[in-house]
């Protein structure tokens, strides 16, 4: 655990507390069970909003607590393990990134206290494809008489059901830029994909979006502010996938210390001792990479992209090992319906994708290193 | 804040830093820049040239070789804060600590915290000085991994103990001036039958035989003792109480054994350089053995978790000691010392197998003979098997198998 302050200490109990009374894995199976095309439970986030949750990396000025990445990165980590659903990641974490990044003085105040507050669910629209793949962008974005004009697809955007703002990705005369794209502008349409995890998303298709000057975040080149967003991003979802690892692995020893077979409890048999103790070496390495990359944001270092990479690829194999063992130690239960150990594996893999999967941060790690 | 990076931030210059920096610009040698033994604990007896000695003898006198002992006992009664910043300062110049080993490691940390004040005055000094080397008389031909099965006898003769049995996996017996055992006063009880007991090696009827390994190196012995009078004056804690304090140090020695990562940095150039060397790179700059490359990207990945994670379980221990997490870093940090070395001599090809002579580069040499070495990190110091035992029946109360 890192070192944390007073007020940090608070915040997580609080969300400890919140997510045990509230948004137990039951109310996650609630949400799906109910069918909603919006993924998540408006009233749950906006509690989470009321608590100040999704304010968290806003300045004090846009109605956020400036309260740093780490902190950030404390609630994800709770609300990743009983799998909470809700737009914190997407809205408050990596869409709120880059408007406090990139955003003209009027961007902000047009939006951030919105994200802050909730009423505004908004989503990063980057990848074009099933993979993740920031350097391929084809969506162009046209220079119009007052402003400009956007046309292309972007795939699999979280929360593209319910988003009310996206931020997308776009190529410009000069590069890649980013573009802030109201939900309901004319000639943005959205197509729902139904997903393993029963959360949402969706494919954003804009034809000949206009907009006006104000559109534009951040400059015409500005491959390198996506970079700095998508380094959020993919820190706080290594966070998420931190707490579903440990909530995992918590729920399979809490299992193997009560299932009887051969007349003791499976806790007793050495070769699962074993399974068990690789994985919790794992998971203290997955915690250092995690906080050491939430810290290096906070703390603006230079080798961010390095220590990003680093956190991601080992969340994303720490946790698909977790979450394949979590259903094999369990047996048959785990591959029921009724148990939960298929949320844990479903949503595991979307995130495994989201933001670069494991392969993709081992070859950016390399390549920064100077392999 | 505190933090798990491996990198650490620049920091103001306290007064301290400003004291060791200057201390260390005095009074380390040049000549010694970069030139440690990594296996100072356990290999032949340390090294005699005269700028050897001076730095020894300035270490000792300022109590800086064991930075955070009382200096009542010879040590530097630095906080842990302090001794972290003299380490940084030290690195910085490629100096190294000359007064190390197993008194040094384990048995001192371990007296401080059970001797009495007596055995505290005769034998911290001596260890923070560097003058005397202590040995572990703990594992047996019959009680490795199952240590509490140890049979070397020590029986009460009144006004001494009479010891009698057989050490093995004895780390530098031959140059050991004493012994820290592990000896059964009472065999009818197995843990509580146990006590701790210091052996001076020049008793008679100690006989040390080295062991050679596959690596063609004795860093371990066999002792022998027979009939061998040790004064009651050399036990340490209760008469029964030896397992609780030998596992105790065997804590302190997993703490310092998972520094394997130390280790594998003090063998020198990158895994990333040498395989640019051997294996040459493609257009782009990339190592060109695309699958090798992917094998070294995750050992260095990993390396950097192990080496983020050894820190943070450092700051979350402030001033506990060591934790039970000493069994998870002793894991990795044993399992990346050998992954390095078997990637060293993959990438070196037939030139990493060299045995001897002058066909072969001295690196190329000292990878076969470190791969080779190797092979027993993951079994001294409690295998990695009884490791994961300890792992899942203290730290997860996973219910003993037995």
């Amino acid at each position: 655990m890192a070192a944390l302050n007073d007020e940090q200490i608070m915040l997580r109990d609080m969300a400890r507390e919140w997510v045990q009374n509230e948004a137990p894995v039951s109310a996650f199976r609630k949400v799906r069970d109910s069918g909603t095309k919006l993924g998540y439970d408006p009233e749950a986030y906006a509690a989470m909003a009321a608590m100040g949750w999704v304010g968290i990396v806003i300045p004090e000025a846009y109605g956020g607590s400036d309260f740093g990445y780490l902190s950030l990165g404390l609630v994800l980590e709770e609300t990743g393990r009983t799998l909470v659903a809700s737009p914190l990641a997407s809205s408050g974490l990596a869409a709120a990134s880059a408007l406090v990044l990139g955003g003209t003085e009027s961007q902000k105040q047009a939006w951030l206290s919105g994200i802050a507050s909730g009423e505004v669910v908004a989503g990063l629209a980057v990848d074009e494809g099933p993979r993740h793949e920031p350097t391929k962008i084809e969506t162009r974005a046209e220079r119009s008489q007052d402003g400009w004009r956007i046309s292309g697809t972007k795939s699999f955007v979280a929360e593209g059901d319910g988003a009310s703002l996206f931020i997308v990705a776009a190529r410009t005369d000069a590069g890649v830029g980013l573009f802030l794209v109201p939900g309901e502008v004319e000639g943005l349409t959205r197509a729902t994909r139904r997903m393993a995890d029963s959360r949402s998303h969706a494919d954003i298709r804009l034809a000949g979006v206009q907009l006006g000057e104000e559109a534009l975040l951040g400059s015409e080149d500005g491959a390198a502010l996506l970079d700095q967003v998508l380094d959020r991003a993919r820190v706080g979802t290594a966070a998420e996938m931190l707490g579903m690892a440990e909530q995992a692995f918590q729920t399979t020893l809490d299992f193997l210390k009560s299932r009887v077979q051969f007349g003791q409890t499976l806790a007793t048999f050495q070769a699962l001792q074993h399974r068990m103790a690789k994985l919790y070496t794992d998971m203290e390495l997955m915690r250092s990479v995690v906080e050491a990359a939430l810290e290096a944001v906070d703390a603006g270092r230079s080798d961010l992209p390095v220590l990003a990479s680093l956190a991601k690829a080992t969340a994303n194999e720490t946790l698909h090992l977790m979450s394949r063992e979590m259903i094999q130690l369990h047996g048959g239960i785990g591959m029921t319906d009724e148990h939960e150990a298929g949320f844990y594996i479903k949503r595991a893999r979307v995130l495994e994708n989201m933001w670069g999967n494991a392969s993709f941060h081992r070859e950016r790690f390399a390549r920064l290193s100077g392999f | 804040m505190a933090t798990a990076l491996d990198t650490p931030t620049e920091k103001p210059l306290d007064a301290f830093r400003e004291e060791a920096r200057a201390w260390l610009e005095t009074n380390f040698p040049k000549s010694l820049e970069g030139k440690e033994n990594a296996f100072l604990s356990i290999d032949a007896p340390a090294q005699t040239s005269p700028d050897y000695l001076a730095w020894k003898q300035a270490m000792a006198d300022k109590g800086w070789g064991v930075p955070t002992w009382p200096k009542q006992y010879g040590g530097g009664s630095l906080s842990r804060a302090e001794a972290r910043m003299l380490a940084e300062e030290m690195a910085r110049i490629g100096a190294w600590n000359p007064i190390g080993g197993m008194g040094v490691m384990m048995f001192g940390p371990t007296l401080l915290e059970y001797g009495s004040e007596e055995q505290k005055q005769r034998h911290i000094p001596p260890i923070a000085r560097g003058e005397i080397r202590w040995c572990q008389g703990y594992s047996e031909p019959g009680a490795g991994s199952d240590l509490a099965a140890l049979q070397t006898r020590a029986e009460d003769k009144g006004d001494h103990f009479l010891v009698n049995g057989q050490k093995t996996w004895t780390s530098g017996g031959q140059w050991a001036d004493w012994c820290f055992a592990l000896v059964r006063t009472d065999s009818t009880r197995k843990h509580e039958g146990i006590s701790f007991l210091l052996i001076d090696m020049k008793s008679p009827g100690v006989d040390v035989r080295p062991i050679r390994l596959i690596s063609g190196s004795s860093p371990f012995c066999e002792t022998f003792f027979t009939d061998v009078e040790v004064p009651k004056e050399n036990l340490v804690g209760p008469l029964g109480g030896g397992w609780t304090i030998g596992k105790r140090l065997l804590q302190h020695e997993r703490t310092n054994l998972s520094g394997g990562g130390r280790l594998a940095a003090a063998m020198g150039r990158s895994l990333v350089d040498i395989a640019k060397h051997y294996v040459g790179t493609d257009n782009e700059g990339r190592i060109a053995d695309a699958d090798l490359r992917q094998r070294i990207i995750r050992y260095e990945m990993e390396m950097r978790a192990f080496t983020m994670t050894a820190r943070r379980v450092m700051e979350e221990a402030k001033g506990g000691g060591v934790s039970t997490a000493s069994s998870i870093l002793k894991n990795v940090g044993a399992k990346l010392t050998q992954e390095r070395a078997e990637l060293t001599i993959e990438i070196m090809g037939m030139s990493g197998l060299g045995w001897e002579g002058e066909m072969f580069s001295e690196s190329e040499l000292s990878a076969t003979r470190s791969w080779l070495w190797g092979k027993a990190v993951t079994i001294y110091g409690g295998s990695t098997e009884i490791q994961n035992n300890v792992i899942a029946k203290r730290i997860l109360g996973m219910l003993d198998h037995q």
